[in-house]
């Protein structure tokens, strides 16, 4: 079976950059599956993320291959892509109020794709548009309205009414609920996994809340510096990191269930873009570098009695009980 | 609550209320922090967190109630002169959650601080240079960084700026806005690790409003929670998050995401509450 998502030694390369931005990315999401791409700001999440739909900064030369339902979206042409873009993969943003204009009705935000594409009559778009609305809980009331006479979480609601509209294989969710507050962010969580169940839709989840990946997703890649540090089930990830930067990311999040008193902070700064790096890119930042991780790059290995687990760290396997002691705050 | 004598207060509201229209944003809040100590609000979006912060830093007028910061009035003796202003301001300082918007885009790192020193404390001019030094030092900032635009520096880095800043007029309390919900974990905790530091240097009171209940767990002694304007819960922050007796603490609670947790029920909750 194909995956519903399938990047392939997937690397970016921006102008003015030293290095490249994302330097071969490997990521699946299946279907009805949801998958969390965690990592600090600057990482990668979102460049990955909007290659799915080839949404790239101007100046920007790719290498591999993005395919969504088996079709590589970076030799798409233009009439390819705006059926991918209508029909097949969706996205959700962080904050919804910079994504709707505030100056027209609900109602023509959530059509004007399918309307556009001029393959929807016009009724039929304003059903479904009905439609989606009650699938994210709001009523038919709300076509009427503008941006500003909503709530943050229920212009969310309609952004993710929006993503549903062309019926999409797969949805990106770039930080959904970074700007919500918790119980808010709970409500639209539950909705998403609602409709994925519903629909079949694969979900891409992006954000650097490490317990919201851990309670919502199958599998977790945490990034750093435009390489998949490590991945795996989440709960194995979370319960027993193997990579030191997945552990210290763990480790520096303030929790309920952690002792109170200070946090761990990770030393340093992630590597800026005007750097080119050679060997491990988090081996400045690492309290178990040694003279190998400065020097050359780790590869991708699978981790033993683990399927679905793969880590980049030179000594994972000799930090394994190290990390996972660490990553539980004892 | 921790029971504060009066002489211990360096903050007190009492009785606060303020309506926009038909909204009731803070209806009755009354609570203090004592000298030195770190008193969290929390509560959903809407809840009236930030209208009484911009009260009690005098950004927002309140339709009754009091401020006292050391027990002194602030909306009584006060006034509205340039005087009176400046004389606030050297009790409460605010941080907000993006200090990209509240920072001079085209002024460096080292002239903010020099700007502010020259408005509040004129007097000391001579020793500006070595003040801003000092003040760069306390948040772990450097030469390098004195120097630059804002645009220049990372979040974390601008949101340190943004303390310095508050910090050179030395206030008695330091009110915190969402101060760390813009920025990553890493930096979130060197941030976090800072404020306990400056707080156990300087004995510096922190009002600290935040959604995220690890945070407040974190960083503060007391809580509030508020709902709807109103204080539903108050109490030592361990307690409160170790026992909460309100249905809208519990939600909120519930609401922190963590292996095996069920949104779905939390969003009926929501809805029966
Ligand atoms: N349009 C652009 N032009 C130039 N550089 C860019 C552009 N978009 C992103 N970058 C750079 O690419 C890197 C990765 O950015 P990206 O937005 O993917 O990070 P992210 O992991 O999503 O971070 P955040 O958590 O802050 O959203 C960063 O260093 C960023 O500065
Ligand atoms: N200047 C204003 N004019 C009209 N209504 C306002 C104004 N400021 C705040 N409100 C309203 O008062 C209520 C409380 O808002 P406030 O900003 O204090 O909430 P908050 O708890 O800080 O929320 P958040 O977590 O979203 O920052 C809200 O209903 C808000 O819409
Ligand atoms: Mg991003
Ligand atoms: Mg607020």
């Amino acid at each position: 079976m194909t995956n519903t998502l399938e990047i392939d030694g997937l690397r970016l390369h921006l102008p003015g950059a030293a290095r490249p931005v994302l330097a071969g990315i490997d990521l699946t999401v299946g279907a009805r599956e949801t998958v969390a791409l965690v990592g600090e700001s600057g990482s990668g999440k979102s460049l990955t993320s909007r290659s799915v739909l080839r949404l790239l900064p101007p100046g920007a030369t790719t290498e591999g291959r993005v395919a969504v339902q088996g079709q590589d979206v970076l030799t798409m042409d233009a009439k390819q892509l705006r059926q991918l873009r209508t029909h097949t993969a969706a996205m959700i943003f962080q904050d919804p109020r910079a994504a709707i204009n505030p100056l027209r009705r609900i109602g023509d935000f959530l059509t004007e794709s399918l309307r556009l594409n001029a393959d929807t009559p016009a009724q039929q778009a304003d059903e479904r548009a009905v439609r989606m609305l009650d699938a994210v809980g709001l009523g038919e009331r709300v076509l009427r309205q503008y941006p500003g006479q909503l709530s943050g979480g229920m212009l969310q609601r309609v952004m993710i009414a929006s993503a549903l509209m062309g019926d999409p294989a797969l949805i990106l969710a770039d930080e959904p609920t970074t700007a919500l507050d918790v119980t808010t962010q709970a409500e639209v969580v539950g909705l998403l996994d609602d409709l994925r169940e519903r629909f079949g839709t694969g979900l891409l989840f992006v954000t650097h809340d490490l317990g919201l990946a851990a309670a919502i997703s199958d599998r977790v890649y945490v990034m750093y510096a435009g390489r998949i540090a490590e991945t795996g089930p989440a709960e194995a990830l979370f319960d027993r990191p193997r990579h030191p930067y997945t552990a210290a990311l763990l480790r520096s999040t303030p929790r309920l269930d952690a002792p109170q008193g200070r946090l761990a902070a990770i030393k340093g700064q992630p590597p800026s873009l005007k750097e080119e790096l050679t060997g491990c890119p988090f081996a400045a930042r690492c309290p178990f570098a040694t003279q190998a991780c400065a020097e050359e790059l780790p590869p991708h290995r699978p981790v033993p009695g683990e399927p679905d687990r793969l880590v980049a760290c030179h000594h994972s396997d000799q930090l394994a009980d190290q990390l996972a002691g660490s990553a539980a705050h004892d | 609550m921790t029971d504060v004598s009066d002489d211990q207060r360096v903050l007190e509201v009492a009785g606060l209320h303020r309506a926009f229209g038909s909204v009731q944003a803070v209806h009755d809040v009354s609570f203090c922090l004592a000298r030195g100590g770190s008193l969290g609000i929390v509560g959903e979006s809407g809840s009236g967190k930030t209208t009484t912060a911009r009260i009690i830093v005098g950004l927002e007028r309140a339709d009754s109630g009091r401020v006292l910061v050391r027990g002194r009035d602030r909306s009584a003796a006060a006034g509205r002169g340039r005087g009176a202003r400046l004389e606030r301001a050297r009790e409460v300082q605010m941080v907000f959650q993006d200090p990209f918007l509240s920072l001079d885009p085209r002024v460096t790192v080292g002239s903010v601080l020099r700007e502010t020193l020259r408005l509040h404390v004129p007097e000391a001019k001579a020793d500006h240079d070595r003040r801003v030094e000092e003040l760069l030092d306390q948040v772990g900032l450097g030469a390098r960084e004195a120097g630059a635009m804002p645009r220049q520096l990372s979040g974390g880095q601008r949101q340190r700026v943004a303390i310095a800043r508050a910090l050179a007029v030395e206030p008695a309390v330091l009110v915190l806005d969402e101060a760390v919900a813009a920025l990553d974990v890493s930096v979130q905790a060197q941030i976090l690790n800072l404020l306990a530091d400056i707080r156990q240097d300087t004995g510096i009171g922190y009002l600290f409003i935040t959604h995220d209940l690890g945070v407040v767990r974190c960083v503060t002694e007391d809580v509030v929670v508020m709902r709807h304007g109103r204080i539903v819960e108050s109490g030592r922050t361990a307690e409160v998050l170790a026992d909460p007796q309100h249905a809208y603490t519990r939600l909120l609670l519930d609401s922190v995401p963590r292996p095996g947790w069920n949104p779905k029920a939390i969003a009926v909750a929501r809805r029966a509450l």
